[in-house]
């Protein structure tokens, strides 16, 4: 399995810390040409694999943001309707057919993110973010797509695929997808880095964040999220307080008990997170942190 | 990067496949028996896998199969301990689960519902009630249990599921609820598509139908987004003192989740299970002989407070939305804390739109809501309903559709 440890390498060298298992997943993508389904709670980084895939093929990123009411002409393509109309008012007593060939041509056509993916040269990283937001019908549609690789506009023709790009889906389970796009899919779970890995991404992002700190902050985040919180702060919330803690020059932990607590707004987005978040609260969760 | 290692030519994964395929479809056959969606095509992708070299390392075998197999998060965790039990020989606890559904039928609670209470008794005395009682035509002419002739269903529909003890009757009132639960699906979806006009300008289909007029936009296409559909989350209470309505009540669930296109059902008793999944099942026996794996421990104490909280804590973010109605269907027996009932109650009522209590011992004379649960939850709730009988569970539905 040489070309696992290859992208195991290239992934820590685009400076994305994975867990072991997601090196297979990259590798069954390319062997078996399947899309990849990441599930997991929000803020765990889902976003982050697409773009250190991108990075480790050194491809472009190709981003659909799903959402409800997405429809084909946000996610496909689209005609230039303004230029359309002022070729037709240009062109106003030509031959009708020749108009319309030339209305409904390439020149006219606008990309959207799915269509663009399949016809660049080299084939890029399709992140579909999300897809738990679009509808239904959304989702039958890509399914379509993501089997036959082709897309077939009414005026203009089938448009083939010039290249399979590498598909990555995310979903925070605000919907259940349907089990026909789960079979297509691998599928990978994202949960929340232990601490080892989370001290090991925080000093990869946070310039100035020593191993011990790290460590420290980590096993602090891991802490605060076994209380009962309303919204559980996820990596971006780690890295955001330990750029605070760094900023305000803490090294230990233990030597800033009093800003450990203020700068704990950085984890908690809710009032009633931060009101449960008590100074002896966020002293015993301390205490634990060797 | 080119994919992994040479493609395995066509002669070397019949050799090979010959060797392995014997295990590796019965592997499959242990996947679905649990519940995993494999198919053909999972199955060829597993055999190029095994000739690809994943054959030789177990670890790295099982890493691939989890993601080529597993379709969301209950597969994923429950895995790593299938895959060690078929092919590395260890024990794992979620083998039970194939050989759990042989036990089903050892759970009376969920399959049955004949038993003997103490007399009914009639009439409720609503507390906060906007729906029109259905109980007002009471329901003493249940007692005979036994009802003759064409009049049959309809008086199925006024008697309080304790009473009805005859196998046949029991399958009448199932069958009677899951059809409720379609009717209110369709009547409650047809007024959202009446709804429908636009407001927004679609600029592509106006284009498209003004071609004749040389592109000039006379005829206007409006479109508008759809509204959004009512959700409906089910905890129905398990527990002992409820055994004599949780037969028929899962079957109402089980046609809700069919038909609603946005329902989730759980189930509590001491502890919390989700059970959409298991409900999926088109066929009801099936999806009960499911849910009785999943429901061990049911008919014995609640722990309602606990079982909110689980809720409150690993659920509720993912399936409450603001348009979301939390049904919960329960005596309110609190086994537990009944001070942590109502925090959490709290705590739910501050996420969804509205809470429904339904209240099977409603429906019984003199009934009043003296449990130390059921006072600490009702300040919470938006309607406290009666639920034992069907016209009761109908009732439900115009209070539904004004939502």
């Amino acid at each position: 399995m040489r070309d696992r440890k290859e992208i195991a390498e290239r992934l820590a060298a685009s400076g994305y810390i994975a867990d072991a298992e997601l090196a297979t997943a990259i590798s069954l993508m390319l062997m078996l040409k399947r899309p990849l389904l990441l599930e997991g709670e929000a803020g765990v980084g889902k976003t982050e694999v697409a773009k250190a895939l991108a990075s480790v093929h050194t491809t472009e990123l190709i981003r659909l943001q799903c959402y409800e009411g997405l429809d084909q002409s946000a996610a496909l393509y689209e005609w230039n309707y303004q230029r359309q109309l002022l070729s037709i008012q240009a062109h106003r007593g030509d031959n009708p057919d020749a108009v319309e060939d030339q209305i409904f041509s390439e020149k006219y056509l606008l990309e959207r993110p799915l269509l663009a993916a399949i016809r660049r040269d080299k084939p890029p990283v399709l992140l579909i973010d999300e897809i738990d937001r679009a509808d239904d019908e959304f989702e039958a549609f890509l399914l379509e797509l993501l089997s036959d690789f082709q897309v077939s506009i009414p005026e203009l023709g089938t448009i083939k695929a010039t290249t399979i790009p590498h598909v990555v889906l995310t979903s925070n389970g605000t919907r259940e997808l349907s089990d026909a796009l789960r079979r297509r899919c691998l599928y990978h779970y994202v949960d929340y880095p232990d601490v080892d890995r989370e001290a090991r991404i925080i000093m990869a992002r946070i310039e100035g964040a020593g191993a011990s700190l790290a460590l420290q902050i980590a096993r602090m985040v891991e802490g605060v999220r076994k209380e009962e919180l309303r919204k559980v702060p996820g990596v971006a919330e780690t890295l955001d307080w330990a750029a605070a803690l760094v900023g305000l020059d803490v090294r230990d932990l233990h030597e800033a008990p009093e800003t450990v607590h203020e700068t704990l707004m950085c984890l908690l987005k809710t009032q009633e997170d931060t009101s449960r978040m008590t100074r002896e609260v966020t002293g015993r969760l301390l205490g634990r942190v060797a | 990067m080119s994919c992994c290692g040479p493609n395995p030519g066509y002669e070397e994964i019949d050799q090979v496949s010959r060797l392995v395929s014997a295990r590796l479809a019965a592997f499959l056959r242990t996947l679905r028996d649990n519940g995993f969606a494999v198919g053909l095509h999972e199955g060829q992708d597993a055999a190029s896998l095994m000739t690809a070299g994943y054959a030789k390392n177990p670890s790295l075998l099982r890493s691939a199969f989890k993601h080529l197999f597993s379709a969301r998060k209950s597969d994923w965790e429950r895995f790593d301990g299938l895959f060690d039990a078929f092919w590395l020989g260890k024990r794992a606890r979620s083998r039970s689960l194939t050989m759990g559904s042989a036990r089903a039928a050892s759970n009376p609670s969920l399959k049955s519902l004949s038993g003997h209470r103490p007399e009914p008794r009639t009439a409720s005395d609503g507390a906060m009630d906007q729906i029109p009682s259905a109980d007002g035509a009471d329901n003493n002419r249940s007692g005979e249990g036994r009802m003759e002739g064409a009049s049959r269903a309809d008086n199925l529909a006024e008697v309080d599921f304790r009473k009805i003890a005859d196998p046949a009757q029991i399958e009448q009132a199932h069958e009677a609820a899951a059809r409720l639960a379609r009717a209110m699906r369709t009547r409650l979806t047809r007024r959202d598509l009446a709804r429908r006009r636009g407001y927004r300008l679609d600029l592509r289909r106006t284009i498209h139908g003004n071609i004749s007029h040389g592109g000039v936009p006379i005829d206007l296409v409006r479109r508008q987004r759809k509204t959004k559909p009512l959700r409906l989350v089910m905890l129905l209470d398990a527990s002992g003192s409820m055994s004599m309505y949780t037969g028929v009540f899962l079957r109402f669930i089980h046609g809700v989740l069919d038909q609603f296109r946005e329902a989730e059902a759980f189930l509590f008793h001491t502890r919390l299970a989700h059970v959409s999944d298991a409900m999926k099942e088109k066929d009801a026996a099936r999806a009960l002989d499911r849910l009785s794996i999943l429901a061990q421990g049911a008919g014995g104490g609640t722990k309602i407070g606990e079982s909110l909280q689980t809720f409150n804590r690993w659920h509720a973010a993912r399936v409450i939305h603001s348009r979301t109605v939390v049904m919960i269907v329960s005596d309110g027996y609190e086994t537990g804390d009944a001070a942590l009932l109502g925090r959490e109650m709290a705590a739910l009522g501050r996420r969804c739109r509205r809470i429904v209590w339904l209240n099977p011992m409603m429906g019984w004379e003199g009934y009043a809501p003296e449990a130390a649960g059921i006072k600490a939850a009702l300040p919470h709730v938006d309607l406290y309903a009666p639920a034992s009988t069907l016209n009761s569970l109908a009732a439900l539905e115009p209070y539904l559709a004004k939502l």
